[in-house]
C-alpha cells in the first residue's frame, strides 16, 4: 500500500525468545496511531525491529514504508527511507554537539557533495528550539550527555522536527517527563501532524494521549495487536486496567 | 642494483608488489651511500655534505653508540627486531629517490588524495611520483620573508656550516646522542630537517611550515630539527601533512630539539599520516628556560609502529610545558606514544592530554613520565589520558610513571578507557548516518576538545582524515 506504514505478519525474536508474533498493523500517512499495552508485551521491540536493530532477528513477515520494504535493510537505510525512532533511552555521544549531530543527519540525507546551507540550517534549528522552549545554548551541548530525562525527550523531538521523516515511531516518549515537558513535547508533535507524516505512538499510559490525540488506538499483548478502536479505547483501557486485556482481549 | 628487500608482511601492508622492478634507483654512485650502515657510509654522508671535521666526529661517535646500545625490547615491542638495518639505504641525495609512474600508485591511495581534495600536482609528489612540485618556490618565498625578520630557516647542513655560533651550542644538547638507540642512529646519519633561529623579541605571526621546506630539499628519512627561540620570541612550527605519504623507505627516525630561551614560546605541531609499512621512531624534546613555554601538538595516524614521547625539560622558573597528542591505531598498527615532563625549577607547570583511538586490531600504548624532585616548590602537573576502543580486537595499554616528591608540588592524573557501544552506533545510524559515518562522528567527538587546539586548516583536514580511517574500518 503506498502512503502507509504497513507491517505484515511480523515474527521477531531476541536470542531464543519470540517477541513479535504475527504482528500486523497499517498506519496511513497523515494519521496518528497509538499502541498501548502492558510492560513486556513487545512494544519497544516493535520499534527497534522496524528501525533495524541488529540484536533482533526477524523470522518472517514484512514491513513497508510507502511500498518500500524495510525488513532486512540496515538501520541507516531505513532511517533515510523515512522512518524516525524517538528513543525511550537515547544514547549519549560525548564530544558531539547537538548542532553538529543534526547537521550530520541532514547531510546524510543529501546527495553526496551537495552544498549545505548552514545559515538556513541554524535559522530553522533555532526556530524549532524556540518552539520546544529549548535554550539556544543547547546547540553547543553534547548529545544527551548530562541531560535530564525531559531534556533527552525534547532533544529527540527536536531531531524529529528537523529531519521530517515520513513516519515517526515515538517509544514511550512520555516516560520521565513532568507535566510541563509533556505538554511542550506534545505540542511539538502536534505541529508536525499533517498529511505528510504518520505517527506510531507507543505508550504505557493514557496520559500522553490527552495531549497527542490519536486517530486509532491499538492494544498490544503478547507480541500482537489484540484490539483496536478510536481514541476512546484508551480511556476504556485506563478505566478497566490491563487485567481486562489479559483476561478478555487476549483470549478473544 | 638490488631492490630494497622487505618482509612479506610489509609488502602486504601497502599492497604494492615491489618485486616487479619498477622501483629503481638511478645508478649514480656519486650520490648513493649504498645499502647498510658502516663508518664508511657515515664518512660518505659527511663528504657529500661537505661537513666540518667535528660533525663527522659527532656522527662517527654516534654510530658507535648506536651499535653498542641494545634494542629497547625489554620495554618496547618485539616488532623492533624486524627492522633490517643492513638492508636500509641511509642516504640518498636529490634525484636518487625511487621513482614510479602514477599508474603504479595503489588505487586506495589515489582515492584518499581525491577525497582529501589534494591538488593534482601535490598528489603526484605525495605518491612519490614526482620529487617535488612547487615547494621550492613556496619555500624560498617563505625564507625571504623570514630573513627580513632576522629569522634563520634552513637545513642542518647549512645551519651548522653557516651559523655554527648559533646552532653548535645547542645541537645534540637537548637530546644527547646516547639518549636512546634511535637518537644515536639519527645522530650518525641525519640529513634533512629544519634548523631555525628566532632572534630576541621576534614574534613570527605565520606558522613556519616544514612541509614545503623539506619537500624542496627532497626528503628527510633521518630528519634533524633544531629550533632556537631567543629571549621573548615566539614561533609556531608545523610539520607533516595529513595526506598519507606513500613512502618507499620503511624506517624514519627523526630527532627534534627545541630551545625556548627566557620568555620565549615555541609551539610545534605535527600531523603525520604514514603508510602502513613505516617504522616511525622519533625523539622530540624541548628545553624551556625561565618564563618560557614549549608546547607539542602531536597527531599520529598510520605507520606500522610509531614510538614517540615528546618531552619538555622545565629548566627555568615559571616555565610551562604542554603535550597534546592524538594517536589513531588502525588494523595492524601500533601507536606507542606519550609524553615526558621533567620539572627542574620552582613554579613550573606542565600539562599532558593524550587521546588514543584503537580501531579493529589496532593497538595503542600510552607512556608518560612526570618527574618533580623534592627540592622544588610549587610545581604542577596535570595528566589526562583517554583511550577509545572501537571494537573487540582493539587494544590499549597505559604506562604512566609519575615521580613527584616534596610537599609543595601537585599532580593530577586522570585516565579513562571508553568504547563506542553498539547502542551508540545504532542510535546514530537511526538518524541516517552510515556505520562508518557514525564511528567517525564518535571518534571526532572523542578528540573534539583537543582538535580545537589545532590550527584551523589542520583540524579540518584531521576531521576528514579520521572519517576516511573510520569508513575503511567497517565491513
Amino acid at each position: 500500500m503506498p502512503d502507509s506504514l504497513v507491517i505484515k505478519n511480523l515474527n521477531a525474536s531476541i536470542g531464543d525468545r519470540a517477541i513479535l508474533k504475527d504482528f500486523s498493523l497499517t498506519v496511513p500517512k497523515g494519521e496518528v496511531h497509538a499502541i498501548m499495552g502492558p510492560n513486556g508485551t513487545g512494544k519497544s521491540t516493535l520499534a527497534k525491529v522496524l528501525a533495524g536493530h541488529p540484536d533482533y532477528t526477524v523470522q518472517s513477515g514484512e514491513a513497508f514504508i510507502d511500498g518500500e520494504q524495510i525488513i532486512g535493510q540496515e538501520p541507516d537505510a531505513i532511517a533515510r527511507a523515512g522512518l524516525f525512532l524517538a528513543f525511550q533511552y537515547p544514547s549519549e555521544i560525548p564530544g558531539v554537539t547537538i548542532a553538529n549531530f543534526i547537521r550530520a543527519a541532514i547531510v546524510a540525507r543529501q546527495a553526496k557533495g551537495a552544498p549545505f546551507d548552514a545559515k538556513a540550517y541554524y535559522a530553522e534549528l533555532y526556530a524549532k528550539m524556540d518552539a520546544l522552549k529549548m535554550d539556544r545554548k543547547f546547540t553547543a551541548r553534547f548529545v544527551n550527555e548530562g541531560f535530564s530525562g525531559g531534556e533527552k525527550k525534547r532533544c529527540e523531538i527536536l531531531q524529529l522536527m528537523m529531519l521530517k521523516p515520513k513516519y515517526a515511531v515515538l517509544d514511550e516518549t512520555d516516560s520521565g517527563l513532568d507535566i510541563d515537558a509533556l505538554r511542550i513535547v506534545s505540542e511539538g508533535v502536534n505541529r508536525l501532524r499533517g498529511p505528510d507524516m504518520g505517527f506510531l505512538v507507543i505508550t504505557h499510559y493514557q496520559r500522553l494521549l490527552e495531549y497527542i490525540v490519536p486517530d486509532r488506538v491499538h492494544i498490544m499483548y503478547d507480541g500482537r495487536i489484540v484490539h483496536s478502536g478510536d481514541k476512546d479505547l484508551a480511556l476504556e483501557l485506563e478505566a478497566k486496567g490491563y487485567d481486562w486485556v489479559k483476561k478478555d482481549l487476549a483470549s478473544a | 642494483m638490488a631492490e630494497i628487500e622487505e618482509s612479506q608482511a610489509q609488502r602486504d601492508a601497502i599492497a604494492v608488489d615491489r618485486t616487479k622492478g619498477d622501483f629503481k634507483y638511478e645508478e649514480n654512485y656519486a650520490f648513493d651511500a649504498g645499502i647498510g650502515l658502516s663508518a664508511k657510509v657515515v664518512d660518505y654522508i659527511s663528504n657529500v655534505k661537505g661537513e666540518d671535521a667535528w660533525i663527522n666526529e659527532f656522527r662517527q661517535k654516534a654510530l658507535k653508540v648506536f651499535n653498542d646500545l641494545p634494542m629497547p625490547t625489554h620495554w618496547a615491542t618485539e616488532d623492533l627486531k624486524n627492522i633490517k638495518f643492513d638492508e636500509i639505504r641511509y642516504y640518498l641525495s636529490k634525484g636518487q629517490k625511487a621513482s614510479r609512474t602514477w599508474e603504479e600508485v595503489p588505487d586506495d591511495v589515489k582515492e584518499t588524495f581525491e577525497r582529501l581534495g589534494i591538488p593534482e600536482a601535490e598528489r603526484k609528489f605525495l605518491a612519490g611520483v614526482e620529487a617535488q612540485f612547487d615547494s621550492e618556490a613556496v619555500y624560498s618565498r617563505m625564507k625571504d620573508e623570514m630573513s627580513k625578520l632576522g629569522v634563520i630557516f634552513c637545513g642542518p647542513t647549512e645551519g651548522l656550516r653557516d651559523h655554527p655560533e648559533i646552532f653548535r651550542k645547542w645541537f645534540g644538547k637537548v637530546i644527547p646522542t646516547g639518549d636512546n638507540k634511535f637518537a644515536a642512529l639519527n645522530s650518525a646519519v641525519f640529513s634533512g630537517g629544519s634548523f631555525i633561529y628566532i632572534p630576541k623579541g621576534v614574534k613570527v605571526a605565520q606558522p613556519l611550515q616544514a612541509y614545503f621546506r623539506i619537500n624542496a630539499e627532497n626528503f628527510g628519512q633521518f630528519e634533524r630539527t633544531l629550533i632556537i627561540a631567543d629571549e621573548g620570541s615566539e614561533v609556531t612550527y608545523m610539520e607533516g601533512c595529513t595526506a598519507p605519504k606513500f613512502e618507499t623507505a620503511t624506517l624514519h627516525s627523526a630527532v627534534v630539539e627545541l630551545v625556548a630561551l627566557k620568555g620565549a614560546k615555541i609551539q610545534y605541531i605535527t600531523v603525520q599520516n604514514w603508510s602502513a609499512n613505516v617504522f616511525n621512531l622519533v625523539t622530540k624534546r624541548g628545553v624551556a628556560e625561565e618564563d618560557a613555554e614549549v608546547r607539542w601538538i602531536d597527531c599520529n595516524i598510520g605507520s606500522r609502529l610509531t614510538m614517540k614521547y615528546p618531552g619538555v625539560v622545565l629548566r627555568g622558573k615559571r616555565a610551562r610545558g604542554e603535550v597534546l597528542s592524538i594517536a589513531l591505531a588502525n588494523d595492524g598498527q601500533h601507536q606507542d606514544t606519550g609524553a615526558k615532563m621533567i620539572h627542574a625549577a620552582d613554579d613550573t607547570s606542565s600539562n599532558i592530554i593524550a587521546k588514543s583511538i584503537s580501531v579493529g586490531a589496532g593497538r595503542s600504548t600510552y607512556r608518560g613520565l612526570v618527574h618533580i624532585p623534592k627540592t622544588l616548590r610549587n610545581c604542577k602537573n596535570n595528566t589526562e589520558c583517554d583511550a577509545l576502543l572501537i571494537n573487540e580486537h582493539s587494544r590499549t595499554d597505559t604506562y604512566p610513571a609519575i615521580s613527584v616528591r616534596g610537599q609543595k608540588n601537585s599532580v593530577q592524573h586522570e585516565a579513562s578507557v571508553s568504547k563506542v557501544s553498539a547502542e551508540q552506533i545504532f542510535y546514530m545510524m537511526q538518524r541516517g548516518l552510515t556505520e562508518g559515518e557514525a564511528m567517525s562522528l564518535a571518534v571526532n567527538g572523542f578528540v573534539n576538545d583537543l582538535v580545537k587546539e589545532f590550527p584551523m586548516e589542520y583540524s579540518v583536514e584531521l576531521k576528514r582524515l579520521i572519517e576516511l580511517q573510520m569508513e575503511g574500518s567497517v565491513g
